[in-house]
């Protein structure tokens, strides 16, 4: 029997969350290096449809949960469903997406497995002597550790963009297994309502033009709204503006906020502390436009401006729609 | 809940990142070139812990695995509200990777015997995996709430909050239960001058492995128990940057063109 690597299929409004195709992609690399299968998890509620698609992306074989009582993330239920079917199915690696949901369910499961989990990787890569090693950041993004786990499965959370997302193969063919629902039982955990949805979804931007404590007051961020839209991008936010309630959490970057990995990041007026970096560092193309020549965030920008963002930003905006052919001067 | 909440807070000493200093030339951390710190997000779980005992009466332990000087945090962690702190110390306790603190962890909490609530950070500021509360309560077979920005109410042996995934949902979980928290949950209150002189009269137990050998085998804490180890740590340095930086009178047009040239300012 050929082992395999079990990718958990995460999704939300019975809609795949793209994580898991991204997932499926690694998982196929490091299959073909030590020889595994790729094996996929679906559960949810009227998803059943979508096992096809995780074969596309790179699955061999989909084990799919679809039942009423995993209608609403109940982590105990989840968990419970998943340590079984890795007890049954004994995969060699169980990847998850870092997603609230995966950084929620994956430990719980880890620990009732009783192996070795690593949170938020941001590579995974296949030494000399066949090892996985998992990379991820640690000290609020200020090294990366190498990781190595010494029991089964090998457990790990991706994070969100990191994984290049593989081509959809309709050619592909793989098998799905349709599994029993768990038997319903009371967890303790009742979902009684989403109550908000995020009003951005800031980590799927390709541009992301972010404020910082440099701006003066709550309406200039108009101004670098109007930069993000011209193009085609969305606002990000420094902790203190969301601290302050000029903005919501949605936008805000860093540590404690949303990590970002846009093809462009303009850092407005922000200095550049780690746990700002730690959200943003990935970013395809910084630039940074800071009137202080020795803030720290120009050492991590590809592009900086010295310069007064009051000036800077207004003139980039003229420019830019001068280009466009919006609005006049 | 007429004994009033039992509630556990579990609080990490972490160093303060600002003034940590990271050798990338051969990828060393070195801890002692920062002053150490209470996990900023722990300073929010024990605020609400202190607020629900505030409200309905109870008890507030707080534990920590560490090192001795962290007996500092839990002291803390007294000034701020806690009636009674724990310190799991010992060097068998030492390396330990999130499952094999979280065995500590839970550990500790059976021998307290009874609890209604244990709370903790989203994540630490050096581990940063948000790992160990979820592993806590599978440990303890009780439910969880991850991303806790807000406790709604509390109506007989059910907590009913708000978990931040994103999208905000309302969740219902039923005591004893375990809730990791976000800083939008609170504001933590400063300690008097007064709480600072009291909480410096008050003992921290001090618990070893063997302490809590009726609960866990000794063997499975700290290095022995861990399941992942790191074989290296890489300090990225920032030379994969560009870092060019645009002067003079037409720097703003410089970089209109690199934007432009990008794709990012297309007609
Ligand atoms: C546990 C923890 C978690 C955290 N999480 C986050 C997080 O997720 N995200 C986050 O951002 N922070 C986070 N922080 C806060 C972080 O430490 C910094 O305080 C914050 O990032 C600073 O924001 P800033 O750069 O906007 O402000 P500042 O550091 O005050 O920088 C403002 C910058 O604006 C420049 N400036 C001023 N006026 C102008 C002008 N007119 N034109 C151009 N430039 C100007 C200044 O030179 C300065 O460099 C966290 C902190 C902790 C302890
Ligand atoms: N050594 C420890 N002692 C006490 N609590 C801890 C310890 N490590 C982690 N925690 C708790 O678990 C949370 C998540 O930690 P981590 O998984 O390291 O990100 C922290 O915010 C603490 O509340």
């Amino acid at each position: 029997m050929i082992g395999g690597i079990l990718v958990y299929a995460e999704t939300i409004d019975s809609k795949i969350h793209p994580i898991s195709f991204e997932l499926l992609g690694k998982a196929r690399e490091i299959a073909e290096k030590l020889g595994l299968e790729v094996w996929s998890v679906i559960m949810g509620f009227n998803i059943r449809e979508h096992a096809r698609d995780l074969i596309y992306y790179g699955a061999d074989k989909v084990y799919v949960y679809d039942d009423e009582s995993l209608k609403d993330f109940d982590v105990v239920m989840y968990k419970d469903v998943l340590v079984k079917l890795v007890r049954e199915i004994e995969p060699e690696i169980f990847l998850v997406g870092a997603t609230p949901l995966g950084r929620s369910l994956a430990p719980r499961v880890a620990a009732a497995l009783d192996t070795g989990l690593t949170a938020d990787c941001i590579d995974l890569q296949v030494d000399d002597e066949g090892n996985l090693i998992q990379i991820r950041p640690a000290f609020t993004g200020n090294i990366l550790a190498h990781i190595k786990t010494m029991s089964k499965p090998i457990m790990s959370t991706i994070r969100y963009k990191v994984m290049s997302m593989p081509t959809r193969d309709e050619n592909r063919s793989g098998e799905i297994v349709v599994k029993d629902p768990p038997k319903k039982i009371d967890t303790g955990i009742r979902i009684l309502g989403r109550i908000s949805r995020r009003a951005v979804n800031i980590t799927d931007a390709e541009v992301i033009v972010s404020a910082g404590r440099g701006l003066k007051k709550r309406e200039d961020l108009k101004m670098l709204e109007e930069l993000a839209n011209l193009l085609g991008g969305v606002l990000g936010a420094s902790r203190p503006l969301v601290d302050e309630g000029w903005i919501t959490k949605d936008h805000q970057v860093g540590f404690s906020g949303n990590t970002v990995k846009p093809r462009l990041y303009i850092a407005c007026g922000i200095s550049g502390s780690p746990q700002h970096l730690a959200g943003m560092r990935d970013s395809q193309i910084i630039v940074a436009i800071n009137a202080d020549p020795s803030a720290p965030i120009f050492r991590y920008a590809d592009y900086g401006v010295v310069g007064d963002l009051y000036e800077v930003v207004p003139k980039l905006i003229s420019m830019i729609k001068r280009v466009k052919g919006v609005g006049g001067s | 809940m007429g004994r009033g909440f039992r509630i556990v807070v579990l609080i990490k000493q972490v160093p303060d990142i600002e003034k940590v200093k990271f050798d990338f030339e051969v990828g060393r951390i070195d801890r002692s070139s920062a002053p150490a710190e209470t996990n900023p997000f722990d300073l929010h779980a024990l605020e609400a812990a202190v607020r629900l005992k505030e409200k309905f009466g109870g008890l507030v332990t707080a534990i920590s695995m560490g090192p001795k000087q962290a007996e500092s945090s839990l002291r803390e962690a007294l000034a701020r509200g806690a009636d009674h702190a724990i310190l799991l110390t010992d060097a068998r306790f030492a390396g330990a990777d999130t499952i094999a603190t979280s065995r500590a962890l839970a550990a500790a909490i059976k021998k307290l015997g009874e609890f209604d609530l244990i709370l903790c950070g989203e994540k630490t500021v050096d581990g940063d995996t948000g790992q160990v509360g979820p592993e806590v309560a599978e440990l303890l077979n009780v439910p969880h709430v991850a991303y806790v920005s807000e406790i709604r109410e509390v109506a007989g042996d059910k907590i009913v909050v708000v978990s931040d995934m994103g999208d905000k949902y309302l969740c219902e979980v039923k005591l004893p239960a375990l809730l990791t928290v976000t800083r939008e949950l609170n504001a933590p209150r400063l300690p008097t001058l007064r709480d600072v002189l009291s909480a410096r009269k008050k003992r921290i137990e001090i618990w070893d492995a063997d302490a809590l050998a009726d609960y866990e085998d000794p063997n499975r804490f700290g290095i022995n128990g861990s399941r992942t180890i790191v074989v290296k740590v890489v300090v990225p340095g920032t030379e994969k940057r560009k870092g060019i930086i645009l002067r003079g009178g037409d720097a703003v047009e410089k970089l209109f063109n690199i934007l432009e040239e990008g794709g990012f300012a297309r007609p």
